[in-house]
């Protein structure tokens, strides 16, 4: 738990609100009532409207990203809408050009960091035993470093290139989406459906399969969902201080340090790509919030249990 | 009633058990602590084999491709590169055990006398952010479950919503924009402490860096405080006590509130967790001189001793906050101590 934030209790996101099963009818379900609150609508909104703009922004630029076209740090005017950067390139085309990078890098970073993190958690919690005890105590290992001073001592040692972004950042979820995860599968594996097709003599590997993954979808989409939202704050944050992605290509978290030393003088430097990061992380979360509280049935959203604290699953060793 | 006097049979029943609370709590910190070392001897061989894995040579790293062959050579010395992993690791752990963890290769000072200023100046900007959020968060969050749906419960709620969400860099130039540059111009944009003076002595410089860590970490502990004590309202004990007709503020902090207590800890202790990382970005932000913004100097000029002495640091942080965190809890929540 380096980031802010919370998931709901696994225990909450596991006990079958639906009679049986899960399973994709069940996923698209609770995705579809998600979006009929306002919290889950307004955040589809806010998500989709910043990936419009990252996606098609770089084809619709009105200037190259990169090219020289007005006065350095000059206010909005016809020609350049949201004024010049401290280079005197275009705020309004680095803009459009600067968002699908740090999309594409958070969403890489989202997936490994969950696939792996999944792996070891349902791994610990369905072999249990020595395997269980050896996986935690490396997991422990992992929580014990906050997430972005590990993201920094990767990239200080081999310097900041984009891929080695993506596997600091998705490095960094695996402990906690393991975490997660194996507490939703010790869950799952206690259900009746469970011992039932225990009892029939369905094998292991079947049981994983069919049994407990699919009812740990719900679990693994809000945990995409929260991962996402922090992997967007950690390479944003990375890259503007300097160690995600360089100069002189358009990116957001560039824009926003770079043309601090002109926020008098023109502030749309910084304030236009700050308010698509803060709103496509509010959209992120709001969305988030309204799948978890659809997966449990209950509209609870805003409560916290302690359940969601790292300590509670361990409160005696 | 001490450990000793009572019988020391292992499956005593539930009372007896309660009342050796403290011959519990010992054998259980004493546990923690073993774990919290073998976590950190094994954060030391990461942190350490992590400067191994470098492409090429340290040195060279440090250096540049066109540094002169003495000049490496001389590094090479210098870091003890010319010796096989292992001896390296062992003078380095060794030399941070008596308390000399190496020569920064930047300011060619001790890392220790550039790191402790800076312990000093984060820690006055972890704290003051500590507990002004803690208590607006604890306050806010009692309210709001003690009115469920009421003005604070609603502001609070869809407020921690839409702040958790952001960034700190983002809440951190929203507060330079609004206090210091466009609009009211009131506060440094950022710190300006010549070293070898304490950021106690200019207190205007504290203020938007620990405003922003305020603002960040407020919601999180909101929720959470609102989640414990809706957890506690709802449950048998209170209701009985509101039947016996108990006052409302009664109920509340003398019946709720104490059950709601290991959550305030546990909150503390994820705020502190929280803020170790929080620094880093706050700190770059502020240009303020502790912790996070001796890091980022270190990556940016590659200081692989100041790096390395700065990482196990914030994870020694991390895990003596974990252990105090769970040792408190149980210490004040006896049911806890014993899973079903």
């Amino acid at each position: 738990m380096t980031e802010r934030g919370w998931t709901l209790g696994p225990k909450a996101l596991t006990a079958p609100v639906r009679p049986r099963g899960g399973g994709r009818g069940g996923i698209a379900a609770i995705g579809r009532q998600a979006l009929r609150t306002r919290r889950g609508a307004i955040g589809l909104t806010l998500v989709a409207i910043v990936v419009l703009f990252a996606v098609v922004g770089p084809f619709v630029a009105p200037h190259p990203p990169t090219a020289l076209t007005t006065i350095p740090l000059s206010g909005p005017s016809g020609h350049a809408w949201l004024g010049g950067d401290f280079l005197g390139r275009d705020v309004w085309s680095r803009l459009l050009a600067g968002g699908w990078a740090l999309l594409l890098l958070a969403v890489l970073a989202t997936v490994l960091g969950v696939a792996a993190g999944t792996a070891i958690g349902v791994t610990a919690g369905l072999l249990q035993g020595k395997v269980d005890s050896i996986l935690m105590r490396c997991v422990d290992v992992g929580l014990a470093f906050p997430q972005i001073v590990f993201a920094l001592l990767l990239v200080s040692v081999a310097g900041a290139r984009p891929w080695l972004v993506v596997v600091a950042v998705g490095i960094s979820h695996t402990p906690q989406v393991a975490r997660v995860v194996r507490a939703a599968t010790l869950d799952v594996s206690e259900q009746d459906y469970v011992k039932v097709a225990e009892s029939n003599g369905v094998s292991r590997w079947r049981i994983m399969m069919f049994e407990i993954v699919p009812n740990l979808v719900s679990v693994l989409m809000v945990e995409l969902g929260l991962r996402l939202t922090f992997s967007i704050t950690l390479i944003a944050g990375l890259t503007f201080i300097g160690f995600g992605l360089r100069p002189p290509a358009p990116n957001w978290g560039v824009m926003i340090n770079e043309n601090r030393i002109g926020l008098t003088l023109n502030p749309w430097g910084v304030l236009a790509p700050i308010a698509l990061i803060a709103i496509l992380t509010i959209g992120m979360n709001l969305l988030t919030d309204a799948f978890a509280s659809a997966a449990i049935g209950v509209d609870r959203a805003g409560d916290l249990t302690l359940e969601s604290s790292p300590f509670a699953a361990e409160a005696v060793p | 009633m001490t450990a000793a006097a009572a019988p020391a049979t292992p499956d005593g029943d539930a009372p007896a058990r309660a009342r050796r609370a403290g011959g519990t709590i010992l054998p259980l910190l004493a546990r923690r602590l073993v774990a919290g070392v073998f976590t950190l001897f094994a954060v030391s061989i990461i942190v350490f084999a992590a400067t191994q894995v470098l492409p090429g040579n340290a040195a060279t790293a440090v250096l540049g491709q066109s540094a002169t062959p003495l000049r490496v050579a001389q590094l090479e010395a210098q870091m003890h590169l010319n010796r096989p992993a292992v001896a390296q690791y062992a003078s380095w752990i060794g030399g941070i055990l008596h308390g000399n963890p190496g020569t920064s290769l930047v300011a060619n000072q001790p890392v220790a006398s550039i790191v402790l200023p800076r312990v000093l100046a984060s820690a006055a900007l972890v704290i003051l952010a500590a507990v002004i959020g803690v208590t607006i968060g604890v306050v806010g969050g009692v309210l709001a479950a003690s009115r469920r749906s009421g003005l604070i419960d609603q502001s609070m709620s869809l407020g921690s919503l839409i702040i958790t969400a952001m960034p700190e860099f983002v809440v951190a130039l929203l507060l330079v924009v609004l206090f210091s540059t466009t609009v009211f111009r009131v506060l440094p944009a950022v710190s300006i402490i010549s070293p070898g003076h304490s950021v106690l002595g200019s207190p205007s410089q504290l203020v938007l860096p620990v405003a922003t860590l305020v603002i960040v970490i407020v919601p999180y502990i909101f929720r959470m405080m609102r989640g414990a004590m809706l957890e506690a309202l709802e449950s048998d004990y209170v209701e009985m006590a509101q039947l016996r007709g108990q006052s409302v503020r009664r109920v509340l902090f003398v019946h709720a509130l104490p059950n709601a207590l290991a959550p305030v800890i546990q909150v503390i202790g994820l705020t502190l967790l929280y803020l170790a990382g929080g620094i880093v970005v706050v700190e770059f932000v502020f240009n303020y001189r502790g912790l996070g913004q001796g890091l980022v100097n270190a990556v940016t000029t590659r200081d692989i001793p100041t790096i390395q002495f700065l990482v196990l640091l914030l994870a020694a942080f991390y895990v003596f906050v974990n252990i105090v965190t769970d040792v408190l809890v149980l210490l004040v929540s006896p049911r806890r101590r014993y899973p079903r």
